[in-house]
């Protein structure tokens, strides 16, 4: 090794470890806030099993994120300081060698951070019973108990109804949940494709026409959360949302069944059609021939308009 | 070309540019739907506002789709000149609103019929009379908390504010009778359809809709007066004290 070349290499040495000691104690402080003064606060928040784990989640990444990004910033503004050109000096820097124990730190460090993050979001994404997304007509990941409160979330042009079939199959824009009871949405849409994303609990599904979105959660925090439309659907796709509570297990039941009442005294509950996974979102199989037999005063003719509806074609409700 | 000429066009052309994207903006975006005012035609805490939902025609309402009218306040609901083609109301804080729907679309089913209940009006009832035509009542009143749109051809629209919880099925005339045939309606079959809300103690902006899709022509009813303002969507204007 030539004498430049050795000066060189401890001075780099000399480099690192101040950087390393600059950056250490920065990075166990960021990461000390983050964990017990930053964690409590992040989104979405701990109001159900699946908040709690996308908020752990959250934490998790911004422990492990926040280093590197200490690491880039100590060392731009080292390299500021240390490393600026001083007046008059007109040289050209000495010539860069690779230097093995650098790369092999860098290659190692970033492959276990992104191999470590792979294999925790992979786990996180399907544990507990699928963190809050929706998955699919046929979960693979289902809580671990039969004991489970089946909510159907039904999106609409713009609205989203509730129906709930362990309490006759009654429908509401209301929802109430039980706290520390299981939920399990089944997400669906009568028209065009909708998203319920009810914010605090952590639960997102896409509600498409036709098809059966199955979704979990389990409320631990009595109190409002939001639930807002998260797939531009239209005009009104902005104003989409409401906000749902969650209650004791004794006051959902009271509301539960004083709506079941209300709604079988009412009549909409002989009125609804038999609970399903999915209603075909452009027939009406319940309605008979009466309807059909009113033509030209339906406007639909007993069912709903043909996409190519054209003036003068039988059907028409412009046609005389 | 000199540098004073440069700048001269340059200004004009970016003035130019301007008021074309201010034209645009005013004109189709805003759009120049009126409001009918009922914010001053309250009277003892009550306001009575006075809409109507006709058929496709031909006529007035362009293009010839489904739509609601509203009524200048005070008017005579006889006279085409009294409705105003727009669904732009403004009505005031904490005021109880009687609302009068005249029906003159024929009947079309809910695809969800749980908006065939009447929810988040006073008494969580609404009253409706089937007339042949003008004046001439086909039965009596009814006083209902919902009105089966799957089980009779009774219903043709709905009349609903969701962030006011209150959603309400719009009769819909006989279906054995010619519908009227041009808009504003003021002749032919129609359901006279009545029922009371409370606007809310602040003013504000609220959307209302039809949750029956009934844009004819467009794939499953979605699309035209469904999500255009002026026809089976609009907004309440709530006028703060």
């Amino acid at each position: 090794m030539s004498h430049s070349a050795a000066a060189g290499a401890s001075g780099d040495t000399r480099h690192g470890l101040r950087i390393f000691l600059i950056w250490l104690p920065l990075a166990i402080i960021a990461d000390l806030l983050i964990w017990f003064v930053w964690y409590p606060h992040l989104p979405p928040g701990r109001m159900s099993d699946q908040a709690q784990g996308q908020q752990f989640d959250i934490a998790v990444m911004a422990v492990l994120a926040a280093p590197v990004l200490l690491f880039v910033w100590v060392y731009f503004a080292y390299a500021l300081v240390v490393w600026r050109r001083r007046p008059g000096d007109d040289e050209d820097g000495p010539p860069i060698h690779s230097n093995t124990r650098v790369q092999a730190t860098w290659i190692t460090a970033t492959a276990v951070i992104v191999l470590g993050l792979f294999v925790f979001g992979t786990v996180q994404l399907i544990v507990p019973a699928g963190a809050g997304a929706g998955e699919g007509p046929s979960p693979t990941w289902v809580p671990n108990t039969n004991n489970t409160l089946q909510v159907q979330v039904i999106g609409q042009q713009w609205a989203f109804t509730y129906r709930f079939p362990q309490f006759g199959g009654m429908e509401t824009t209301q929802l109430l949940l039980p706290m520390g009871e299981e939920v399990r949405f089944n997400v669906t849409s009568l028209d065009v494709i909708h998203s319920f994303w009810a914010y605090q609990l952590g639960v997102k599904a896409d509600a498409n026409p036709g098809v059966n979105n199955v979704a979990f959660a389990k409320p631990q925090q009595l109190g409002s959360f939001t639930v807002r439309c998260n797939e531009l659907c239209g005009i009104w796709h902005g104003a989409m949302f409401n906000y749902g509570r969650v209650v004791t297990p004794a006051a959902f039941q009271v509301w539960a069944r004083g709506l079941q009442l209300r709604e079988a005294r009412d009549g909409l509950l002989r009125d609804l059609p038999p609970y399903a996974l999915t209603y075909d979102p452009t027939v009406i199989p319940q309605l008979g021939k009466d309807i059909v037999k009113v033509a030209g005063i339906t406007g639909a003719n007993g069912y709903y308009y043909p996409s190519q509806l054209q003036s003068g074609d039988p059907g028409d409700p412009v046609s005389p | 070309v000199s540098v004073p000429a440069r700048v001269v066009t340059l200004l004009v052309a970016f003035a130019l540019v301007t008021l074309g994207a201010v034209y645009v903006v005013a004109h189709f975006v805003v759009g120049n739907l009126p409001t009918v005012d009922y914010s001053h035609a309250a009277s003892g805490g009550v306001v009575n506002v006075v809409l109507q939902e006709d058929p496709q025609n031909d006529s007035s309402s362009r293009p010839d789709w489904v739509s609601y009218f509203v009524m200048k306040p005070g008017a005579n609901p006889g006279l085409q000149s009294s409705w105003v083609h727009t669904t732009l109301f403004s009505v005031p804080a904490n005021t109880r609103v009687n609302m009068t729907i005249l029906g003159y679309d024929g009947c079309t089913p809910p695809r969800n019929n749980f908006w065939t209940q009447v929810q988040g009006t006073m008494g969580g009832v609404m009253a409706f009379q089937q007339f042949k035509d003008t004046n001439k009542p086909m039965g009596p009143v009814h006083v209902t908390p919902t009105l089966n749109g799957w089980a009779h051809c009774a219903v043709g629209h709905t009349f609903a504010i969701p962030s006011l919880h209150l959603f309400v099925p719009v009769a819909s005339p006989d279906a054995s009778a010619s519908l009227c045939s041009s808009s504003p309606c003021v002749a032919g079959p129609f359901a006279l359809q009545k029922f009371s809300f409370m606007t809310p103690p602040h003013g504000g902006e609220f959307r209302w809709q039809c949750f029956v899709p009934c844009g004819g022509g467009y794939v499953d009813g979605n699309g035209g007066p469904m999500q255009t303002l002026g026809y089976m969507t609009g907004q309440m204007t709530v006028v703060g004290s």
